[in-house]
C-alpha cells in the first residue's frame, strides 16, 4: 500500500522531470565558490563595508564637515575615539569626525574601483575580442597600440592628465579606467583567438550571422567568466591606484575624500601621536583589498577550470 | 641574434617617437597656461614671456622645436616656474638619489624574493612555506605609502633606531627605511611567482632523471631547476624597475629624500608643464630601454626562443 504511494509519487515526480535541470556552468561554479571559505568570509566582509559606506554617514552623530569646536586645535589630546562626545573613530586635526569621513572615504573608492574597472573592463572587452576575432593584420596593429601604450608610465600620466585637465571625480574615472584596460585588452585577445575556430562560432559564420553580432551573441558570454575574474583582480588594482594619487595630494579634493587621502593626514598626525587618524583608514583599506583578493581568487578557482 | 636585437629596436624606437610626439602636443594643447596665476600681468609682460618661452609661435612649430631639441640636443627646455633652471636640472639634481636608493631596492626586492621563493618551494606545503606565502600575500596588499609611516612609527617614533626622513647624500641609515618601503611589495610578488615557477620545474621530468642519476638534492635545485625557475622572474624585472621609479614619487613624498618622484610631485603641484613632461618622458624612455635589455637577456638565456 505504501510503496504504491510511493511509486504513485515517483511517477509524478519523473512527469514533472522537465523542471529539473542540468547543472549548468554557472550553477557549478556557484558551488565551488562557495565551498571556498576565505573567498565568502571575503564577500561577507565586503558587503559590511559596502553597508558601512552607505549607511556610516547617516548613523554618525557627527556629520563630515560638521567641525566639532571643542577639539579644534588639541586634536591629539581630546579628539580621541570615544562613545560619549560621538566620534566613534576620534576626529582628525580640524576637528571633524573620522567615523563619518571614514565612510565617505570608503564610499568614494568603491566608486573608483567599480566605476573605473567598468570603464577599464568595457574598453578591454571590446578591444580584444574585436582585435582577436578579425585577426591579421588589423589584430597586429591593433596589439602593436597595446604594446606601445603599456611602455608608457602610466602613474606618471595619469597625473599628469589630472594636473593639465582639472581634477574632478570625473576625470578620475576615466583617466584610471582608459589607462588599464591594456591587460584586460590582451587576455581577452587570447581567448577570443581560441574561441574562434570553435565549431559553434563556425556554424553561425556559415549560416550568414554578421562578425558584430557573433562576437556579442557568441564570443562575449563565453569569455564571461574570465572577465569575471579579471574583473575582481582589477578592482583593488584601481582603489591601491586612486589611493597613491590622492596620498600625493592630487586625487579627489575636500570636502570629498578617499582612503588614500584619510591615509595621507593620517600618516602627518602620527607624530603628534594621534594615532586613530591612521588606524582606521588604513584598517579599512586594507582589509577591504584583501577581501577583494581572497574574492578574486575564489572566482578563478570557480571560473577557470584550467587553474585547477 | 643580431635581427632579433633589431627587430626588437624597430618596435622600442617608434614607441619612443610616439611618446615625445604625444608630450609635446599635450603640453602644448594643455589648458590654462603656466602664466595663469593670481596677480594678473599686463598684456606687455604676457607678450614678453611669451615670446621668450617661444609660445608666441604657431602650434606646429613648437612641437617641433620640442622634439628636435630633445632628440639632437638632449634638452628637455627651460622649467616654466623657476627662471634660472631647466628642466635638464632639476633632472640632473633629482635623479641621482632615485638611482641610489632604487638600485638597492632592486637588488633587495630580487635576492630575497628569489630567495624565499626557492626555501618556499622546497619545502612545500610545510610551515615555512605557509609563512612566506602568507608573508608574501600581505606584502603585496600592502603599497608603499602604507609601508611608510608604519616604519616611521615603529622605527623613528618608538625605537628611535632610524632617522624617518631626508638624504644626507645617501648615508646607509637613511637608506635603510625608504629601501624597505620601496622593497617590500616586489619581494612579496617576486617570492610568490618564483615559488610557482618552482613548483612547476621541479614536477618536470629532466629533474626527475636528474635524481635517478643519484644526483644530490642541492646540485639538482642549483643546477637544474633554478635556471629555468628564472625565467619568468627576468621578464617580471621589467614591471618591476617601472615600480622604483614609479614608487619613488611615495618615498620622496614621506621621507623627503628629494629624488625625482619630489621634482614630479612638486611641478604637478606647480603646473610646471615642461618639467612634468620631462619626467614622464625620462622615466618613459627608460622602461623601454630597460625592456629591451630584459628581452635581449631572455633571447640569450632561453633556448627556447627562436630569433
Amino acid at each position: 500500500m505504501v510503496t504504491a504511494k510511493l511509486r504513485a509519487g515517483d511517477l509524478s515526480r519523473i512527469t514533472d522531470m522537465a523542471e529539473v535541470k542540468g547543472r549548468s556552468l554557472w550553477a557549478d561554479a556557484r558551488k565551488r565558490f562557495l565551498l571556498n571559505k576565505a573567498a565568502v568570509a571575503s564577500l561577507l566582509v565586503l558587503m559590511f563595508i559596502t553597508l558601512f559606506s552607505l549607511t556610516g554617514e547617516a548613523v554618525a552623530p557627527w556629520t563630515n564637515e560638521e567641525i566639532d569646536f571643542n577639539v579644534i586645535g588639541s586634536a591629539d589630546t581630546k579628539g580621541m575615539p570615544s562613545l560619549e562626545s560621538g566620534h566613534y573613530f576620534g576626529t582628525d586635526d580640524l576637528g571633524r569626525d573620522l567615523f563619518a569621513r571614514s565612510a565617505q572615504g570608503t564610499r568614494v573608492s568603491l566608486m573608483v574601483g567599480f566605476v573605473g574597472t567598468f570603464i577599464a573592463v568595457l574598453v578591454g572587452t571590446v578591444y580584444g575580442a574585436v582585435s582577436g576575432y578579425v585577426g591579421g593584420r588589423t589584430d597586429a596593429i591593433m596589439m602593436r597600440i597595446v604594446d606601445i601604450l603599456s611602455a608608457i608610465p602610466y602613474m606618471f600620466v595619469l597625473i599628469l592628465l589630472l594636473v593639465m585637465f582639472g581634477r574632478s571625480m570625473f576625470m578620475i574615472f576615466v583617466g584610471i579606467g582608459l589607462l588599464s584596460w591594456l591587460g584586460m585588452a590582451r587576455i581577452v585577445r587570447g581567448q577570443t583567438l581560441s574561441l574562434k575556430h570553435k565549431e559553434y562560432i563556425e556554424a553561425a559564420r556559415a549560416s550568414g550571422v554578421s562578425s558584430w553580432k557573433i562576437i556579442l551573441r557568441h564570443i562575449l558570454p563565453n569569455l564571461l567568466g574570465v572577465v569575471v575574474v579579471y574583473t575582481t583582480l582589477l578592482i583593488p588594482d584601481m582603489i591601491m591606484a586612486e589611493s597613491f594619487i590622492s596620498f600625493l595630494g592630487l586625487g579627489v579634493q575636500e570636502p570629498l575624500t578617499s582612503l588614500g587621502a584619510l591615509i595621507a593626514e593620517g600618516s602627518k598626525s602620527i607624530v603628534q601621536g594621534s594615532l586613530w587618524q591612521l588606524y582606521f583608514p588604513l584598517a579599512f583599506f586594507t582589509v577591504t583589498l584583501y577581501a577583494f583578493y581572497f574574492v578574486g581568487d575564489g572566482l578563478r578557482d570557480a571560473l577557470d577550470p584550467k587553474d585547477r | 641574434m643580431f635581427s632579433f636585437i633589431a627587430r626588437r629596436l624597430l618596435v622600442a624606437v617608434p614607441t619612443l617617437l610616439f611618446l615625445i610626439v604625444i608630450s609635446a602636443v599635450l603640453m602644448h594643447a594643455a589648458p590654462g597656461g603656466p602664466f595663469n596665476s593670481e596677480r594678473k600681468l599686463s598684456a606687455e609682460v604676457v607678450a614678453n614671456l611669451q615670446a621668450k618661452y617661444g609660445l608666441d609661435q604657431p602650434l606646429y612649430l613648437q612641437i617641433w622645436t620640442y622634439i628636435r631639441d630633445l632628440v639632437l640636443h638632449f634638452d628637455f627646455g627651460p622649467s616654466f616656474k623657476y627662471k634660472d633652471r631647466t628642466v635638464n636640472d632639476i633632472i640632473a639634481q633629482g635623479f641621482p638619489v632615485t638611482l641610489v636608493y632604487g638600485f638597492w631596492s632592486f637588488v633587495i626586492a630580487t635576492i630575497l624574493g628569489i630567495g624565499a621563493g626557492v626555501i618556499a618551494a622546497i619545502r612545500q606545503n610545510t610551515p615555512t612555506d605557509y609563512l612566506v606565502l602568507s608573508v608574501a600575500i600581505i606584502g603585496a596588499v600592502l603599497p608603499g605609502y602604507v609601508i611608510a609611516p608604519i616604519l616611521v612609527l615603529v622605527f623613528t617614533l618608538k625605537l628611535g633606531w632610524l632617522p624617518g626622513g631626508g638624504w644626507e647624500d645617501g648615508e646607509w641609515r637613511y637608506l635603510v627605511l625608504p629601501v624597505i618601503a620601496l622593497s617590500t611589495g616586489y619581494i612579496a610578488s617576486i617570492a610568490r611567482l618564483m615559488r610557482s615557477s618552482m613548483l612547476e620545474t621541479l614536477n618536470s621530468n629532466f629533474v626527475r632523471t636528474a635524481r635517478a642519476k643519484g644526483l644530490p638534492e642541492w646540485k639538482v635545485i642549483t643546477r637544474h631547476v633554478m635556471k629555468p625557475a628564472l625565467l619568468p622572474i627576468l621578464s617580471y624585472l621589467g614591471p618591476v624597475f617601472v615600480g622604483m621609479i614609479t614608487g619613488s614619487v611615495v618615498i620622496d613624498m614621506y621621507f623627503s629624500t628629494g629624488g625625482i618622484g619630489k621634482s614630479f610631485v612638486d611641478s604637478a603641484l606647480n603646473r610646471d608643464y615642461s618639467v612634468m613632461l620631462g619626467v614622464t618622458l625620462l622615466v618613459g624612455a627608460l622602461t623601454i630601454v630597460f625592456n629591451l635589455i630584459v628581452d635581449v637577456l631572455y633571447a640569450f638565456i632561453d633556448p627556447k626562443i627562436r630569433y
